[in-house]
């Protein structure tokens, strides 16, 4: 069997002043082929002004199981969320 | 349905799991995605990557039958609609691969395990696409069969899996509209064309019942597979609500459904029904439909056939990006 094209991470940006947003992945041989199959596998209904393609080798995920340690220590700052402090209500809005 | 017999793996009771299983089932339960790096039972990531392979495959080869009439529509808009939809089932299967390969087989693996007959597609793209009004029925009847067992799997404990199905289905209601659109305009048309629509709602109907597999209520691979929500639905209760959704659709149209027994059953809300001849199913998935041989024979030869333009393409990239990388040497 001969060697597969490799994988590809696609991002869309579905309207201006978006973040680009993963939508899936395809196989491509190279970045240019990428972005036009991902043209035709990711927008034939117009979803998107822009196309991101990642190789999906060269993606560094964190890894589920450390997902506890990873994420614990912003769970003790309750702080660092407006709702936290109480402002009178004759103060107003803020 | 576009899965049919799927064997889940593993099939265990609540005492018999380990620590890790039943931790992972109480995630599922919870309604927590599972997504692909997590730890999950061999049986799960097995019984996934048969249902989800099954599925993709059915997509690919669901584009032979329609792609039969691409040449042939009746007016150019016609034409460019189904060249459309048919565009549309190869995205689908091209999603549901990728879903696949997330739990670790290749596109290669599922595509040889295809082209070997390991691995099914549906039954229903077995038989031949006759006439043209064939485009309306597969549209109205197979689309419409798929939906109904798609829509649940929006929310399957897969993560990949339930946002390819979601995509899918946003773009399968056009597909059964516009299967319905064109009977309806060959039921309003001439009597030539009113006989086709009929002779095609004949011979696509007990084929779409078969889609949801035969009554499952006892088998233990589908209580597994419902445990994992994996399966959302018994094929007899997604049956039962593709017949009461379509028998009204059917008189709309002033077509008559081929089923002497078929009659509204007020006790229960739905309509009674014959069931299909389940010794033809059982035959067309395994390997002796009308056109098991073709379609399979199609795959293959479009595979193999493309063989040196991918090998092509691959060797350009290769020397493409080692042209890349000396320029970048020089340069240094």
């Amino acid at each position: 069997m001969s060697s597969e094209w490799p994988l590809w991470e696609i991002f869309i940006r579905g309207q201006h002043g978006l973040n680009h947003r993963h939508v899936g992945s395809l196989h491509a041989p190279d970045a240019e082929m990428a972005i036009r199959n991902a043209r035709d596998v990711y927008t034939r209904r117009n979803e998107g002004v822009s196309i991101w393609a990642v190789r999906s080798n060269d993606i560094t995920a964190s890894s589920p199981s450390e997902k506890g340690p990873l994420f614990d220590p912003a769970n003790s700052k309750v702080y660092r969320h407006p709702t936290f402090f109480d402002i009178p209500d004759e103060v107003g809005h803020m | 349905m576009y899965a049919q017999l799927v064997k889940s793996e593993g099939a265990k009771s609540r005492d018999e799991m380990s620590p890790e299983e039943a931790a992972f089932q109480e995630r599922i339960d919870r309604g927590e995605k599972i997504e692909p790096k997590e730890w999950m039972p061999d049986g799960y990531r097995k019984t996934l990557i048969r249902q989800i392979g099954q599925h993709a495959h059915s997509e690919i080869v669901g584009q032979l039958p329609e792609g039969n009439w691409i040449t042939r529509a009746p007016t150019l808009e016609r034409k460019a609609i189904l060249l459309a939809k048919v565009q549309d089932e190869a995205g689908h299967g091209l999603y549901l691969y990728s879903a696949a390969e997330t739990l670790g087989i290749s596109r290669d693996e599922l595509l040889e395990a295809l082209h070997s007959g390991k691995m099914k597609y549906s039954s229903i793209f077995n038989y031949p696409t006759l006439t043209w009004a064939d485009m309306g029925a597969v549209g109205w009847l197979v689309d419409g069969a798929a939906i109904m067992n798609q829509v649940p799997l929006q929310r399957t404990s897969y993560g990949p899996y339930s946002r390819a199905m979601i995509r899918i289905c946003k773009e399968e209601s056009f597909h059964q509209r516009q299967g319905y659109d064109i009977m309806m305009k060959m039921a309003r048309g001439t009597p030539e064309q009113r006989e086709m629509a009929q002779d095609a709602l004949n011979r696509f109907w007990y084929p779409s019942l078969m889609m949801f597999g035969p009554s499952d209520a006892e088998s233990v691979h589908s209580a597994q597979s419902m445990a994992w929500k994996i399966k959302m639905n018994t094929n007899d209760e997604l049956r039962q609500k593709f017949v009461d959704q379509t028998v009204p659709q059917a008189e709309y149209l002033g077509l008559t459904i081929p089923d002497d027994k078929l009659a509204w059953n007020e006790e229960k809300g739905g309509y009674d029904f014959s069931e299909p001849d389940w010794d033809e199913f059982f035959a067309v998935i395994a390997g002796n439909g009308p056109c098991n041989a073709e379609r399979l024979g199609a795959r293959v030869k479009a595979w193999d056939d493309g063989a040196w333009f991918r090998e092509g393409v691959m060797a350009h990239a290769e020397k493409a990006a080692e042209r890349a990388a000396a320029v970048r040497t020089a340069a240094e």
